[in-house]
């Protein structure tokens, strides 16, 4: 961990205009949250529907597609990075550091946020709101690791990032259940189901693996994602004359 | 002191190949990287920068590898072709934070020296992405000597800058080499490394062309053959009292002109003028022809 790459990570997110994104996905599940509160009163049914579902499914993997991405992506593409690269620190210790700032923006624009929007519109927000913290917080984690390592891998890391998280995890494994085994979303929601205990049944929510199996996933892409973005980070290349 | 070694070293992207079997030592003092665009300049740089791997052979700074090594940093300081910074912090704040990542003991005075070396402290303040273009130099230049490394690598360092702040540049560059260090800079022109450079490598379409100090390049250079196109009101007696001459080596006659291969220029300079007249032929005109940079380079490859 290398503090100074951190903090040049963070302004490099939160001072270009993408960070105007990143403040608006939060606002508008607290304020849909909040609408819906007022329309309609609090309801455990509909707090599990918007907030499990649209937070979870959409919210969250777009707030850590865009800190996982933005936290190296920008730099590689305009060869700052080259100012990182060119010390006498780790690879993996930049990518670590970067991972952990892309981590801490998404728990506090993605997970913090669903939390506060189940509050706002849970009736029984005690049983809820920690269970929803804690699925969120872990798949913000996978989440920005992987797509960290994709904008290593890729110049095209927002497109694929997308596709994985709109078309794959929404679309395809609302058609095909098998695809849901390989779903950071479904994982998560294991551990959230799991932590409900025997509450998950009447809230409704079912999770497609099982919270060991789920959270042993998260580990592993965590950390494989990990390992490869470094990886690829020692033998990436550098020339001015592209 | 150091000096960096590139020992038979070749670049291939797929079947372009950007650098083919190049070797040559950088001692220290300021070397001039010359070459046309496209000669593979910035590829060597890179490979020497350790952010390439060659695809054969070894670049080595004082016995050690630049690929895979990030230790080599401590001793190497480079500046980058490209603009890209990090445009939303100031420039001072650039700098310190580059001091910070090589772990030095006193960043802040570290950065506040190399600050003052390239003259900026009146705008270290500032963003950088207000800054014009010789500013973000200057600032790319104090990153890459925060540190004090040995060996400097510059990437076209002169584009875009006036002359005044190519003179600030130059006067800069000197004074590194007068402290014992290895600097290289790439460049297309060879006016900057003629007036910089205490020697020179010439690179063209990927190979190492020539090598020596300003004078041995500006010989081979202009020791050439030079090729002239010339319209008169005779070209076939101009062309027979041509090559009677000794200076002349070829003409041809071709396209309504006369193309003649000089292989004295100052001779051929000299007695055109001399046989148009005792042969009663007015001319018309007379060109250089292929005085291009390019062309010139590429003589300099076929020798």
């Amino acid at each position: 961990m290398n503090a100074t790459v951190a903090r040049l990570t963070v302004r490099g997110l939160l001072g270009r205009r993408r960070a105007l994104l990143l403040l608006v996905l939060p606002l508008v599940l607290v304020g849909m949250a909040a609408v819906v509160r007022v329309v309609a009163g609090a309801d455990d049914g509909t707090a599990v529907g918007l907030v499990g579902g649209f937070g979870l499914g959409t919210i969250v993997p777009l707030v850590a597609l865009l800190a996982g991405t933005g936290s190296i992506g920008p730099e590689i593409d305009d060869g700052s990075i080259v100012y990182l690269l060119s010390k006498p620190i780790s690879r993996f210790t930049i990518l670590v550091s970067k991972l952990a700032t892309a981590v801490v923006v998404a728990l506090a624009l993605g997970a913090l946020p669903l939390a506060a929007a189940m509050l706002v519109l849970a009736d029984s927000p005690g049983a809820l709101v920690v269970p929803y913290l804690l699925g969120a917080a872990a798949a913000c984690t996978a989440y920005a690791a992987l797509f960290l390592c994709l904008a290593v891998v890729t110049r095209n890391a927002v497109i694929v990032g997308l596709l994985y998280a709109i078309v794959w995890e929404t679309t395809v494994a609302g058609f095909v259940p098998g695809a849901q085994n390989l779903s950071v979303r479904q994982w998560s929601l294991g551990l959230t189901e799991a932590l409900l205990g025997a509450d998950a049944d009447r809230f409704g929510v079912t999770a497609a693996v099982a919270a060991s199996t789920g959270g042993a996933l998260l580990v592993a892409l965590t950390v494989a994602a990990t390992y490869h973005g470094a990886r690829r980070l020692q033998t990436l290349p550098l020339t001015s004359a592209e | 002191m150091s000096t960096v070694v590139i020992d038979q070293v070749s670049r291939w992207f797929g079947n372009v190949v950007a650098v083919n079997d190049v070797s040559m030592t950088i001692g220290p003092g300021v070397t001039g990287l010359l070459g046309p665009n496209g000669a593979g300049k910035s590829t060597l740089i890179a490979m020497m920068a350790g952010f390439l791997a060659p695809s054969a052979g070894s670049v080595t700074i004082d016995g050690e590898p630049t690929w895979r090594n990030e230790q080599i940093y401590r001793r190497l300081g480079l500046v980058p072709e490209r603009e890209g910074m990090y445009d939303v912090v100031t420039g001072r704040e650039l700098v310190l934070a580059n001091a910070r990542l090589h772990l030095l003991p006193d960043p802040e005075a570290a950065a506040a020296r190399a600050v003052a070396t390239v003259d900026m402290e009146a705008a270290q303040d500032r963003e950088i992405s207000t800054y014009s273009k010789g500013m973000k130099q200057r600032i790319k230049m104090a990153t890459a000597l925060v540190h004090d490394p040995s060996v400097l690598l510059l990437d076209e360092p002169f584009n875009g800058m006036d002359p005044r702040q190519r003179l600030h540049l130059m006067e800069l560059l000197h004074r590194m080499a007068d402290d014992g260090r290895t600097v290289l800079f790439s460049s297309h022109i060879l006016e900057e490394v003629e007036q910089l450079a205490g020697s020179i490598e010439v690179m063209v379409a990927g190979r190492h062309a020539a090598s020596g100090d300003f004078r041995e390049i500006r010989r081979l250079m202009t020791e050439r053959p030079h090729q002239y196109t010339i319209r008169s009101s005779d070209d076939r007696a101009l062309a027979a009292a041509l090559m009677a001459h000794g200076s002349t080596s070829g003409v041809e006659l071709r396209e309504a002109a006369l193309h003649v291969r000089a292989a004295d220029r100052a001779a051929f300079v000299h007695v055109l003028p001399l046989l148009a007249r005792n042969h009663d032929v007015r001319l018309y005109e007379v060109a250089p022809a292929d005085e291009s940079l390019e062309s010139v380079f590429s003589y300099l490859v076929e020798r």
